[in-house]
């Protein structure tokens, strides 16, 4: 304890104060998702897995929020590709899946260049 | 027709069960006639802080079950005429209350009773829902502390969702704030959050403020619903909230630190 400290203005604030303002962030925080609707999780776990047959994404890679701007809602949507993503090897199950639009594409893709000229 | 009063929390360990033993002796007190049950399963502990803990035979699940009547299961109290305990199994299997049994306890018990007090378990698995389910009002037990506010909000966050008056877009429950272990010295300090800052966050009418104090677990001890002994500050402060509760307008207490003497001190620490 410095002698002079009495002159400095108090650097911290009381325990009680930091208290709550922390909780008032942690709360505004989590009241945003607890209004949310009961389908979102359902929501962005399905988006997940249609993402998840193209690219290998994690979980926490997407983020699904709901926000209510008076008479209307938007949903948004953020998914964090992996900077490969656009390289990343589609397995051989999915391309049975792709219709002939898909064709044209990947007909320059070498590996697939067999499956194109048949 | 009876009402469902709710007491619930999320945390543990903030009161609840001592301030539903308070409340629902405070009501039969003053002539409510007034059953409190033990929503808890598995953990059982309503009948010890109630001192009925040797004379349960039948249980809330031997009722929802069929295995006995309710009036088999409930225990009236030896001091108040108007108090009447349900207590709960030590079963443990988790899925022991249905709604639909809940819900039938509930209806037969609202036929007998003006005031039903349900003692929530802490958390917000299926023990809590069914004890907030049905409830017409409800009590947030809190402590002045940032974990105790912090599950309080999801509780009521629960309360205002999941609650049959909210599934049903009937009249809200009513939800009233019970704020306990309160330290004005503490606060005075500024190591606790004052009643202000805990009500500014939850933004929830205020129905009362026990303060911390040694006579809780001594009523504990011996099995005496706090608010029957004349001597405890926080009896005191249980019987206000009462009165508040039944439409009194009655100032707070004990939210000051009191000012007394070296010698003072002495008697009530002996005391």
């Amino acid at each position: 304890m410095n002698i002079l400290s009495f002159l400095r203005p108090k650097s911290t604030l009381p325990t009680a104060e930091q208290a709550k303002e922390r909780l008032k962030i942690v709360l505004a925080h989590e009241r945003s998702y607890a209004s949310a609707p009961d389908y979102l999780p359902r929501l962005q776990n399905e988006i997940l897995q249609v993402i998840a047959r193209y690219v290998e994404l994690e979980q926490d890679k997407l983020t699904v929020k709901l926000e209510n701007f008076g008479s209307t809602s938007r949903l948004e949507v953020n998914i964090d590709l992996p900077k490969t993503a656009a390289s990343v090897a589609v397995s051989p199950a999915n391309q049975a899946d792709r219709t002939s639009d898909d064709e044209a594409t990947a007909a320059d893709d070498p590996a697939t260049d067999a499956r194109a000229v048949s | 027709m009876g009402k469902v009063i709710v007491m619930t929390s999320g945390k543990g360990g903030v009161g609840k069960t001592t301030t539903s033993a308070a409340f629902s002796a405070g009501l039969a007190s003053r002539g409510h006639k007034t059953v409190v049950i033990d929503f808890d399963v598995g953990l059982r502990n309503l009948d010890l802080i109630m001192g009925c803990e040797r004379r349960v035979v039948f249980d809330f699940v031997h009722v929802i079950n069929g295995d006995a009547r309710l009036n088999q299961a409930l225990i009236r109290d030896k001091r108040l005429e108007h108090l009447y305990i349900l207590p709960t199994s030590q079963t443990r299997d988790k899925d022991a209350l249905t709604r639909e049994g809940v819900e039938r306890v509930l209806t037969e018990l609202r036929e007998q009773f003006e005031y039903i007090i349900c003692d929530s378990p802490a958390g917000i698995e299926r023990g809590a829902l069914m004890a907030l389910y049905f409830a017409d009002e409800a009590i947030i037990v809190t402590n002045p502390e940032v974990s105790s506010v912090r599950d309080s909000d999801r509780i009521l966050g629960v309360l205002q969702s999941r609650s049959r008056r909210a599934e049903e877009g009937l009249d809200p429950v009513r939800e009233h704030l019970l704020l306990s272990r309160y330290d004005p010295e503490r606060v005075e300090r500024g190591e606790m959050m004052k009643v202000d800052d805990v009500l500014e966050i939850l933004a929830i009418p205020l129905l009362g403020v026990i303060p911390e104090s040694r006579s809780v677990l001594k009523a504990s001890n011996v099995g005496t619903p706090v608010i029957l002994d004349p001597q405890s500050a926080a009896g005191d402060a249980y019987r206000d909230a009462v009165g508040r509760f039944l439409g009194e307008s009655l100032p707070f207490r004990f939210m000051r630190p009191e000012r007394r003497g070296l010698f003072q001190r002495f008697l009530r620490r002996s005391a």
